[in-house]
């Protein structure tokens, strides 16, 4: 085979395991729904997470 | 809330963007570099008109093919992951990101793949000079990929010429000029790009010397050696130059980065630089003192202030100042600690909460006051403790090291070809060594991007959005499992890449050295 064949063969795999298989089965757009919800649950993940507040100091001294 | 994030889960995705964002840039310079080289030697070409630098570009050409044939389409699983597992950070970032990758992908790309076709197939369907054309276009349109991506990517480092929108959860742009054009992204660009032409001019020489090591191509392999050494020269000097702003950059915007870098616990004014240390395995950097985290160093004085400041008495501050706060800034202003960004980060998530849960017009106009005043600290309301801040010391410290040590070592090495000129041929150790410089100038690559996104943790926006509020909540399982489906795939794709071009090597060029 050519080398300019091979080049074209992997890349033709390559774009097909991306594609069709990578891109379909492993990583779906884990965000659903319109821009609103989108906005809305991005919202809430980023409320939720903040760190929590630290407990008062106990000086007792 | 915050436990349902497992830390596990951070550190794998953050391990599969790693291996992906560096199989991906272990094509991309070569491609840069490569590039301008062979059309370095088209340009000698069509101004004198000898064919043996017609054989010597499409020689170097056929190895930019096979390179950028395997490396075709890498960068796009990056974008894969910035939607599924970088769910937040997409969306929080906004068209900011979005709108550079987009033109990325539109003009550059598409500039790059029109003209990479005829300067493949079009050698005698187009004119000699139109050919030339059209392999410099091929490298521009490549390079203006380079800058959109870097433009994205220095707007992570320093977020400039947006306006965060509490409606829609989103930065939005108000400045293009200033994301185009922000300084970090400009010296980003230039750095990046003329150290990707030293890997280039790097593969050259040292594939060159392959050839008079093997007794073969004479002339081709002294000839490419003349036009990469000077290249490379040019491009390791630029370098160097623009690795100094961007350390400079890196004091003014992520002096954390630096004090990492430089393993800097307790800055001071007259700061030296660290030449070259050991660092104690397993230093606590939010503790003890400055004779705690080494077991050995060699400082140059004053070279840290001036790197840093411009000036010999210029203040550095250590990680311990950063966490604690308490310095002079440089616009007068006291330095906040950790503690306060972090409790004005949560003044800022509340205030969001609070602005989009409100009803009334009033409550949300204090809401969204309340979020403008401390929106600079937002992100700082998701770390648990200011330890968090400091990022893994030692892997950036020596990584620094590496790339800077392996940067002097290629400006002598060029310069030292250059002066031997034809008598590189007597000496088989010289060529041997250059040889074996090939994969160094990848290590001083990588090392690079190690220190420019180890050295930034643990924010993917700086000050804006640290990894863990950036990231996707997904089962740790199925980002193991992408990492290692990608670990085989990129390992084979390697293997293959490796193949193809040593036998494209091996075959060598089919120049006529009587015409040289």
């Amino acid at each position: 085979m050519t080398l300019g064949r091979t080049l074209w063969c992997i890349i033709l795999i390559k774009l097909f395991i991306m594609f069709a298989v990578l891109r379909v089965f492993f990583f779906p757009s884990y965000l659903q729904g319109g821009e609103e919800e989108k906005g809305e649950a991005v919202s809430a993940e980023l409320t939720e997470r903040m760190a929590p507040l630290p407990p008062p100091d106990n000086d007792v001294e | 809330m915050m436990d349902a994030i497992d830390s596990s889960l951070v550190d794998w995705s953050r391990a599969q963007f790693a291996l992906t964002a560096m199989y991906h840039w272990l094509f991309v310079p070569l491609t840069l570099g490569l590039g301008v080289v062979m059309a370095i030697m088209e340009t000698l070409y069509v101004r004198t008109g000898r064919e043996f630098w017609k054989q010597t570009a499409r020689f170097w050409m056929k190895l930019f093919g096979i390179n950028f044939a395997m490396g075709v389409a890498t960068g796009i699983i990056l974008e894969f992951e910035f939607g599924t597992n970088w769910s937040n950070y997409s969306w929080f970032v906004g068209d900011i990101f979005g709108a550079p990758l987009a033109i990325e992908g539109i003009l550059a790309f598409f500039m790059e793949s029109t003209f990479i076709a005829v300067m493949y197939f079009g050698w005698n369907k187009v004119s000699k000079r139109a050919h030339l054309a059209s392999t410099w276009l091929t490298i521009i349109g490549a390079t203006i990929s380079a800058w959109w991506i870097l433009v994205a990517n220095a707007w992570m480092q320093h977020p400039v010429g947006m306006e965060f929108n509490p409606d829609t959860v989103r930065n939005e742009m108000v400045d293009f000029a200033a994301v185009a054009f922000s300084p970090v992204a400009v010296v980003k660009f230039c750095h990046t790009v003329s150290s990707s032409w030293v890997l280039g001019a790097v593969f050259v020489v040292g594939v060159s010397c392959w050839y008079l090591l093997r007794g073969r191509h004479r002339e081709f392999a002294l000839s490419s050696i003349r036009v990469a050494a000077w290249f490379g020269l040019f491009a390791a000097l630029i370098t160097a130059h623009t690795g100094h702003q961007s350390g400079r950059d890196i004091a003014m915007y992520q002096p954390m980065k630096l004090a990492a870098a430089e393993g800097l616990y307790e800055g001071s004014a007259e700061q030296g630089l660290v030449l070259g240390g050991i660092l104690r395995p397993g230093a606590d950097w939010t503790t003890g003192s400055t004779d705690d985290h080494f077991l050995l160093k060699v400082e140059m004085p004053y070279a840290l202030s001036y790197l840093a400041t411009h000036d010999l008495q210029g203040y550095v501050p250590g990680i311990r100042n950063l966490l604690e706060g308490g310095y002079t800034l440089p616009d007068g202003s006291v330095a906040l600690s950790a503690e306060e960004k972090m409790r004005r980060g949560r003044v800022a998530i509340e205030a969001l909460a609070q602005y989009r849960a409100a009803s009334e017009p009033e409550q949300k106009a204090a809401a969204l006051a309340t979020l403008r005043q401390n929106f600079p600290w937002f992100g700082y309301g998701y770390l648990k403790s200011p330890g968090e801040l400091v990022p893994p010391v030692s892997i950036t410290f020596y990584s620094f090291r590496i790339m800077v040590v392996l940067g002097g070592y290629f400006i002598a090495l060029f310069a030292g070809l250059l002066l031997l000129g034809q008598r590189v041929t007597r000496w088989k150790w010289a060529q041997l060594a250059v040889v074996l410089t090939i994969p160094l100038a990848w290590l001083a690559s990588q090392a690079g991007w190690v220190v420019a996104e180890v050295g930034r943790q643990p924010w993917s926006i700086q000050g804006l959005l640290p990894n863990v509020a950036a990231i996707s909540k997904l089962d740790v399982g199925s980002v193991q499992t992408t990492f290692f489906i990608f670990l085989v795939l990129f390992t084979l794709l390697l293997v293959a890449e490796l193949g193809i071009m040593g036998k494209a090597i091996a075959a060598g060029p089919e120049t006529d050295e009587t015409s040289a």
